[in-house]
Parts: structure tokens; sequence; C-alpha cells
């Protein structure tokens, strides 16, 4: 069971002590997925700006090629809490791709408010809009859920650990090739391995390692599969922090209403 | 309301003396608030509070992320995608509902546990127990429609395997489940019908809570030491019990706060944990999902179903004698829904004359065993079918009919209870180290 029914309940009281999420040993044997420290972990954590245009950077070069992202709007590429870019830029960025209307069924240079593309056919690979939060990285241990409790679910650390885990080996089945990788399941996987170091020139002039560029569109896709983490997390900071005051008034009120039943004096 | 002697409403103001002949309404409201409640309630009892604002919230919520969705095969998860983008906190909306369905769940068994536990399933309370029960039957309908609605791979196939039970019905079977469906297999008009029934069934709930309420203002609230309320005088009652309003609101809505704050951090801090992330994949009929897996709180009685393997010689006996009839998955079946049938029975399986655990020496560790037996087949429902986990499955199954069918009849005739206290107020008074009532 992956949903221990107690943690639920133990979560504030864990939450409040992996405040900076540290991340857990990475000593998880029956996977291969590597437990990175992203920047977006823990109750406080936030994306990284420069990270997500470095990962968009990866995306648009290397994986548009075969993935679609449709469910990401590219008016959100401006959005707070997310790559932040320029609205001039990405409106220039939206108009190189050609849309079908939906109204009058004619095909036109796209606008912001379109989504990424669909990608699907032969030869092209799944969607990616929601991988981030499609995959679990982590399990266990014994089918408690632990190691999801500590360390999160894992996709972006799945998705990282997928880009660097090829293992040099190829074989052809039925027409098809297929590459050896540490982390997908079964071990062979039919993307070829889609990063090289120096790949790509990073504006910011990051060194383009396959690592770096692993991280960079991990923490990307966790963007698009969740654009609305960090308002969530200051929802939940301050939900938590005005529950945290009114469970003190009541636990007050609640004493003070009791004391004279229960043969005690309250005074505050 | 209630049989418990007490002060009624009586209308003061003109207003009110004008409204009260003609419809009673403030009359019903303050005898309902104002119920004499035992005052050594624990804080076991603070769940009902926790059920009835769930109830809300997820109606709540629930109605408003309907103004955005959309029940169609090829727009169902893409409408839940808007959800999370676009819609203006959309996503807290989603997130709080998919996470308040676990919080419902967490505090129904601990509810119902605690009825388990101090008896309050007993006389005179068997129907309270019983539309409980019925209101359990109705959450978990409505919990199982619901997780299909987004049309993940979860859902899809997770109502590919639930309504394909009813399809091990003998003869009727597949008509049952051709019926369920609206078809031959989960499609449009599986998810339309689930999405209607989503949205009725939160309000015949509505309406069993109320007769659930009346039904135990009726009796009276149990109590920890299953000791009646003094009913003889108003002066002897109102030493047993204090008013609902204000002392159990409060210490209730104190309790609620507390529980919300969890929620808060779960929904805010790590809203997915509870979920599956094959439910991040929109819903593929040609693609089957490695491990199709229930929601956490469907576990213990998934395991039940999954127990009665056709090795086990209690289901090849049965499958002996119905003339093959019975097969394994139609036993499972019927395992699933008995093991709920035997709690729902429980009153008239328990032959005890003492309602409270407390006072129960050998019923405790019994107790303690079937709470550890729900959580271990919780677990056992989500691991695999091979290894030693049927086994565990098949032991922790076991049990669970053993408790209701053997242990709690036969516990009533050779346990020797425990002296218990006179009154209420005697338990109260000597828990708070009170000296004397006068």
């Amino acid at each position: 069971m992956k949903h221990l029914l107690i943690s639920a309940l133990s979560a504030l009281v864990i939450g409040a002590s992996a405040l900076a999420s540290p991340a857990m040993a990475a000593e998880s044997g029956e996977s291969h997925v590597e437990d990175i420290d992203f920047s977006f972990e823990g109750p406080f954590g936030t994306f990284d700006q420069q990270q997500l245009r470095r990962g968009f950077q990866v995306y648009r070069e290397v994986c548009s090629a075969c993935h679609g992202l449709r469910y990401v709007a590219f008016r959100t590429l401006a959005d707070q809490g997310g790559p932040m870019m320029d609205p001039a830029w990405v409106r220039a960025y939206a108009a190189e791709f050609t849309v079908m209307d939906k109204e009058t069924g004619e095909e036109r240079p796209g606008k912001e408010t379109d989504h990424f593309p669909f990608i699907s056919g032969m030869g092209m690979g799944p969607d990616l809009s929601l991988m981030a939060k499609a995959r679990a990285g982590f399990h266990g241990p014994y089918g408690l859920g632990i190691n999801q409790f500590f360390r999160g679910i894992g996709g972006p650390e799945y998705i990282y650990s997928v880009l660097t885990g090829y293992t040099g080996e190829e074989k052809e089945e039925a027409g098809s090739y297929f590459y050896g990788n540490h982390t997908f399941p079964g071990g062979w996987i039919a993307m070829p391995p889609p990063l090289s170091e120096d790949l790509i020139e990073y504006e910011d002039g990051t060194p383009a390692t396959v690592e770096q560029m692993a991280q960079d569109v991990a923490a990307y896709l966790m963007w698009t599969a969740e654009p609305k983490l960090e308002s969530r997390k200051r929802w939940g900071f301050v939900a938590v922090l005005m529950l945290a005051v009114l469970s003190t008034l009541l636990y007050l009120t609640n004493k003070k209403l009791w004391a004279p039943h229960k043969g005690k004096k309250f005074d505050l | 309301m209630s049989g418990i002697p007490h002060d009624h409403y009586e209308p003061k103001t003109g207003f009110e003396k004008w409204t009260h002949k003609r419809l009673p309404i403030i009359g019903l409201i303050y005898d309902t608030i104002m119920i004499p409640t035992p005052k050594n309630l624990n804080w076991w009892w603070i769940w009902g509070i926790v059920l009835a604002f769930c109830l809300v919230l997820q109606i709540v919520t629930g109605i408003v992320l309907v103004m955005h969705y959309t029940p169609h095969v090829d727009l169902a998860f893409a409408s839940v995608e808007h959800i999370m983008r676009d819609v203006n906190g959309g996503y807290m909306l989603r997130y709080i509902h998919a996470n308040g369905a676990s919080l419902f769940f967490l505090a129904v068994y601990i509810h119902i546990f605690r009825g388990l536990y101090y008896g309050s399933y007993k006389a005179p309370r068997e129907i309270t127990w019983i539309i409980g029960m019925i209101i359990y039957l109705c959450m978990m309908g409505t919990a199982f429609m619901g997780y299909v609605l987004p049309w993940g791979q979860m859902s899809f196939w997770g109502a590919t395997v639930i309504t394909g039970l009813f399809g091990a019905i003998p003869g009727i079977g597949e008509s049952i489940q051709a019926w369920l469906l609206g078809g031959p297999a989960v499609d449009n008009a599986t998810l339309n019908r689930f999405f209607s029934l989503h949205y009725l069934l939160p309000f015949v709930i509505a309406a069993l809570v109320v007769v659930h309420i009346w039904a135990f203002h009726t009796t009276g609230n149990n109590n920890p030491t299953g000791v009646p309320v003094r009913t003889g005088s108003k002066a002897e009652a109102e030493k047993d019990t204090l008013p609902f309003w204000p002392y159990f609101v409060i210490k209730d809505l104190f309790a609620l706060a507390v529980i919300l704050l969890v929620f808060a951090a779960v929904v805010g801090f790590m809203p997915n944990y509870l979920g599956h992330p094959d439910n991040y994949i929109e819903a593929n009929p040609l693609a089957t999902p490695a491990h199709i897996v229930p929601e956490w709180y469907f576990l213990p009685f998934y395991a039940i179903l999954r127990a009665f393997t056709s090795d086990v010689w209690a289901v090849m006996f049965v499958n002996w004698i119905t003339f093959g009839i019975v097969d394994a998955k139609f036993f499972g079946v019927l395992a699933m829904f008995g093991a709920i049938l035997v709690m729902a029975l429980a009153p008239w399986l328990d032959t005890s004359k003492v309602r409270s655990g407390a006072y129960r020496p050998m019923f405790k560790w019994w107790f303690w065993l079937l709470a550890i037996d729900f959580m271990v087949l919780m677990w056992v429902g989500a691991m695999p079918t091979d290894g030693i986990y049927p086994y565990i499955s098949l032991i922790g199954a076991t049990y669970w009919f053993v408790y209701f069918l053997v242990i709690l009849p036969l516990l009533g005739l050779i346990e020797k209870p425990q002296p218990m206290p006179a009154t209420i107020e005697e338990d109260f008074n000597h828990h708070y180290d009170i000296k004397s009532a006068e």
C-alpha cells in the first residue's frame, strides 16, 4: 500500500521537519532512479526561473522534434511562477507555429493563447505535458509509501534518470530499434539517446553537460505538469497558518468553556 | 426529539410565537442543537462533525468543478487539465475535492471503528448503525464513480475491473454489467451515467445523514462507558449530560480545525501523494496499466475480493455444492459484499450485554486485532497477487469474517466483564478527579 493511512495524519509533523526536503540518501535498491535535490521540492520549494528557461531551451531545441505539450498554452510561458519569458518574445515564438483555427477551419500563425502542438504518429513520442506527474520515480519500501513521503513521487527524477540512463546497447526487433536503459521499465526504450555533451548552447552560458540538460528539462516538465505549483504552496502555507491560529483560539475557548465542569480554574 | 428530559423551546417574542404556530422550525433547530449529550464523550466522538463537514466540502467544491468539467470521453481529461491550468483557483478546487475524498474515508473508518469498540451499534441504536452502513455504501459508490470522471488510465481500468465484478454474477451477470455500463464496455455512456450518479448520490447521502442524526437523537448518543444517561428526571439527566451547544460544538470545531490544518498541508504540499501517477495519462482502452490499483480506501475490501482464489478449499467446496454456479470470481464478489454485510449485522451477532469495549477484557484484544487486520488488508490490497501476498490476504479476510461471525457471538457467552461505573457522572468525576458532584 503506497498510501499509509497514518502518514496522512503525520503529514504536517514531517512536513515541518522536511522544510528543505533534504535528499534522503539515495539507497533504494529496486529502481535506478536517482534522487535529485530539485529547487521546487518541499513545502517552500519554488522553481528556479533560470533552470526553467534552460529546460525550455532543451525542450525547444531537442525534445519538441518528437514530443508535444498539448495542454500547455504559449501564454503561460510568461506567467509568474514559470519561466517568465518576455510576453513579446512569447508572441513571436507562438507565431512560428502554424495552427488550425477552430472557428474558421483554416491554418494561421499561432497566437499566445494557442497551445503547444499535439504531436503523434509513427516514430513520435508521448505528449510530455503531464509526464512529470504521470511517472513515479520512487516506491516502497514494502508498498508502504514511505519513500514517496520523504522524497516526493519522483516524476522529474524519473525523467532525469531515463535521459541519463542509457547503457549504450542497441538491439533490433521486428524492424524497430531499441536502446538499453537502466531506468525505463523492461530495460529497453524506443527513444534513441536524445542528449549528448554540448548538444545545445545554453543562452545563459551554463555548460551543456548531459546531466545538466537532463535536470533542466526535468524541471521544465515539472512546471508544464504543475504550472500552479508555487501558488498552490503559498495557498497551503497561508491555510496552515490561519488554521493554526484558529485551532489555538478554539483550543482556548474549549478549555475555558469546560473548565468549570471539570472542576478546574481557567485564567488567561 | 430525544428521550432525555431537557428544556424545550419556548417561543418568546411575538414573531417567534407567530412562526411557531405555523411552522415549528426554530423549535426543531433549537432542540437539535441543544440535545443533552453525555459529558464524558472522548476525542473519538469528533469524527461525526468531520464527516458532516466533508460532505458539505465535497458537494460545494464538486458543484463548482462541474461548472468547468465536460463529461465526454474525448473532452473529460482535457477539461480537468483546463480546470487545473486556466480556471481561477481551479487547481485548489480539484485538489481539495480529490483529497477531500480521502479525508472523508479516513473519517468514516475511524467513526465506524469507534462504533465497533464502544458498542455504539447495540440496542437501541441498531437503526443508526444500519443507516450508517448504507451511507458508507453510498460513499463507496460515489467515490468510485467520481474517480472515473477525470478519465485517466486508472479511471478507465478501475471502472472496467469493478463493473466486471457484476459480470461474475451467474446467469444474469453479463446483462447487469452491460446495463451498468450502458454498453458492452466502459465508454462514453458509462462516463455520462457515472457523472449523473456521482452528482445525485451525495444528496442521497445528505438525506440519509439527516435520518442517521434523527435516529441517534432519538436514542441519545452512546458514550465511552456505554452506560445510558439517567432519564428519571431532568435534574438527574443534567448530571450526566451537557447541551450540544456550546460544549460539544466548540470541542468538535477545535478538533475539526486541527484536522483541517493537516488536510491543508496535504493539499498544499503533497496533493498527489494519495493519487496514482497513471491517472495523469489519458484513458486508453488499448493499453492496460501494469498494475490496476484502487484508491487506498477501497483496498481492504479489494483484498477480500482477491483473497478467495480457486485453490482455497472453501471456494472449492462451495463450487462443488452449488454445482459450479458459484466460482472463485463470484465467491470473491460475495465475500466483498459479505464483509460489509456481516459488519452491518454486528448488532445481532454481538451477544454481550456490556456495551462498551472498555469493560470487556477479552473483546479488547480481538477488536484491536480487527483494526490491525483492516490495516494489513489495506496494505496487501495494493500488493501483487503472487508470493506470500495471497496467503496474507486469505488470513486477513478470514479473520474479518471470524471476528463478526464467531468471536462476537461467542465472547458474550464466555467473557467476564469488568466492573462499570454506575453513571456517566461517576465516570466523568472519576476521570477529572472531582470529589463530589454536589
